[in-house]
């Protein structure tokens, strides 16, 4: 028996064993972790249809959509021209107005702010609507305009907006 | 095996029955009947036995209401209550529970500052405040949980943020969060492993406890002077002398604990909590449990969300290596005169980003916090680093007998013909 063949076979043994065992205990723990993903019925969550004939100008609703609060505000005039006259490139997420409605009066947002996700005010005509007139979080002091884009505080971007489509005039479906 | 292994006798035959197979009495006997404490050390070092004694004590009062807890979203908030209003004793327990963890806190900071003054976590026993840290961050992610489960309003709000922190990581961190609520925001799949690892970790923290109070039991504990036992003349036996002295601060400890459970339960508790959790409502002002404000100050100080939750992150990772940041040799800061100053001053900064921490972040408070944060990484980074080596120590006693010859000899001025010192070695300064 030579020495060094010998050597290379116990080498590959060793390597192979080992290779094959991390490959066996990484399968067997990929179900539990992945069993901590949403399952199926969560991932599952459908749609939700808005009735939007009841909102005046000015005047904001919030509804749940997949356990998350979401904002649809009817914009007034001065609303659209504040969110129009910011240019996107000053911004800390630059976005256009244009890029977040579909039909300028109509703005939809997840009502959850970017931060650490707490639900901004200035849905109620009483709340704080921040130095930006749009939305304030009072968690850590975030400042959204009449778009939804963040403008100031610590989070790093807008608020999401939804995916959604106008049925007809007065119904939205979110999702 | 080796049938010539020395074999402890006792006179009672079911003790030698038992030390024969399992040599567990021999092993109490050493580690904690004749176990040598250094003499010196005063109601500081109780601080270990007082947390283990609260370990057990949040372990057993938790199963019990474990018994008539259910973690659903929707039952979570009315069995809380029912367990104040119907189960009998219930009240007890969760009022035991939810200050023991206040207490829990405290115990621990004071365990830890006790280190630090003392330089503890020094050669050799590094690897006991490494433990140690890890026990720490342990029973912050278990306390957290534990907040979540009665399902109020600070319950759901302090879990959608703290759980927003991990969406702070670049690419994975979306993705990573949702994995670990199990849905895309706080919901009923989060509750129900949040309690089953609230329930869990307890048990993985006693183990650590388990290696830190190993680890200590290898080099023993230190003690105010900082210096090593030398001869048998600077220690006592842990039976019966430091039992007594634990026992002494347990009573303290208990009188303590009961008037806040009889008389003030609520002194630590935020009212919002007793709101059900709403998640299209957030509580105008969101507050950590006090004795995790330190670390949320350091969260809101930064403007800007990663930094945020590093810094925070961070402000942990460093105690691991607080024990190579300190290049003195000398433990105990009763004999570094400058060290000693920014030690205490670590301490008050502490304190100071608990307080602000409890306080909108804006203002006064959030320039406050600021410089808070700034000291806070300051004294591990730069004071630590260079005070050990610009500062020139006091004088070490000889040995921990010498500590006492000299207090004596102090008294009653009567120099060396106090009690004779034992230690016969030159002073080597350490």
């Amino acid at each position: 028996m030579a020495k060094k063949p010998d050597n290379k076979r116990r080498d590959f043994l060793q390597l192979s064993t080992v290779t094959l065992g991390a490959v066996g205990t990484a399968a067997f723990i990929w179900p539990f972790l992945k069993s901590m993903s949403p399952a199926e019925d969560t991932l599952a969550a459908g749609s939700t249809e808005v009735d939007i004939s009841t909102i005046e100008e000015g005047q904001s609703i919030t509804i749940k959509w997949r356990g998350k609060p979401v904002f649809i505000k009817k914009r007034t005039k001065q609303e659209i021209d504040a969110a129009k006259m910011v240019q996107a490139s000053d911004l800390r997420d630059p976005q256009d107005d244009a890029e977040r409605v579909q039909k300028e009066e109509w703005l939809v947002l997840v009502g959850v702010c970017t931060h650490l996700g707490c639900v901004p005010l200035g849905q109620k005509i009483s709340d704080m609507k921040g130095e930006y007139d749009g939305w304030y979080c009072p968690c850590h002091g975030s400042h959204y305009d009449t778009s939804g884009r963040i403008r100031k505080g610590p989070a790093p971007k807008n608020l999401d907006v939804p995916p959604y489509s106008f049925l007809n005039d007065t119904t939205i479906k979110i999702g | 095996m080796d049938q010539n292994r020395k074999v402890h006798k006792f006179k009672n035959p079911v003790l030698n029955w038992i030390e024969f197979r399992l040599p567990i009495i021999s092993y109490f006997k050493k580690e904690y009947g004749d176990y040598p404490m250094p003499k010196n050390c005063n109601y500081f070092w109780s601080f270990g036995a007082l947390a283990t004694i609260t370990l057990v004590t949040m372990i057993v009062s938790g199963i019990f209401l474990a018994m008539n807890y259910t973690p659903h979203t929707e039952m979570a908030f009315d069995s809380v209550e029912r367990i104040m209003r119907d189960v009998n004793y219930g009240w007890l327990m969760r009022y035991i529970h939810s200050n023991g963890a206040a207490f829990f806190f405290i115990i621990v900071y004071i365990h830890i500052v006790r280190a630090m003054y003392f330089g503890s976590y020094k050669y050799p026993r590094e690897l006991n405040w490494i433990l140690g840290v890890f026990i720490f961050l342990l029973m912050m992610a278990t306390s957290f949980l534990g907040y979540t489960l009665p399902w109020g309003q600070m319950s759901y709000w302090g879990a959608t943020v703290i759980t927003n922190l991990f969406s702070a990581i670049p690419i994975i961190g979306e993705g990573l969060k949702t994995w670990l609520l199990g849905d895309y925001n706080v919901g009923n799949a989060t509750l129900n492993r949040f309690f089953a690892l609230h329930y869990v970790l307890p048990f993985v923290i006693f183990g650590v406890v388990g290696l830190h109070v190993a680890a200590v039991h290898v080099h023993g504990s230190n003690n105010p002077d900082g210096i090593d036992i030398k001869t048998k003349n600077d220690s006592v036996n842990f039976f019966p002398y430091m039992l007594i002295k634990d026992t002494i601060a347990m009573c303290a400890f208990g009188v303590a604990i009961s008037t806040v459970i009889f008389f003030g339960p609520n002194l630590m508790a935020e009212v919002d909590n007793y709101i059900p959790a709403d998640p299209l409502v957030t509580p105008a002002h969101i507050v950590p449990n006090w004795y995790l404000a330190p670390f949320y100050a350091i969260l809101r100080a930064v403007p800007d969300k990663l930094g945020g939750v590093l810094l925070m992150f961070g402000a942990i990772a460093i105690l691991f290596v607080l024990p190579w940041l300190d290049r003195s040799k000398v433990r105990s800061c009763n004999y570094r005169p400058i060290y000693k100053w920014f030690m205490m001053g670590f301490f008050v900064n502490f304190f100071v980003l608990g307080y602000v921490g409890m306080l909108p972040a804006e203002g006064l408070y959030l320039l406050i916090a600021r410089v808070g944060l700034l000291y806070y990484f300051g004294f591990f980074f730069i004071i630590t680093p260079f005070v050990g080596w610009i500062e020139k120590p006091n004088k070490l006693p000889l040995s921990i007998s010498d500590v006492y010859a000299k207090n004596i000899s102090q008294k009653i001025g009567g120099g060396e013909k106090g009690i004779p010192s034992p230690a016969m070695q030159k002073d080597t300064n350490l």
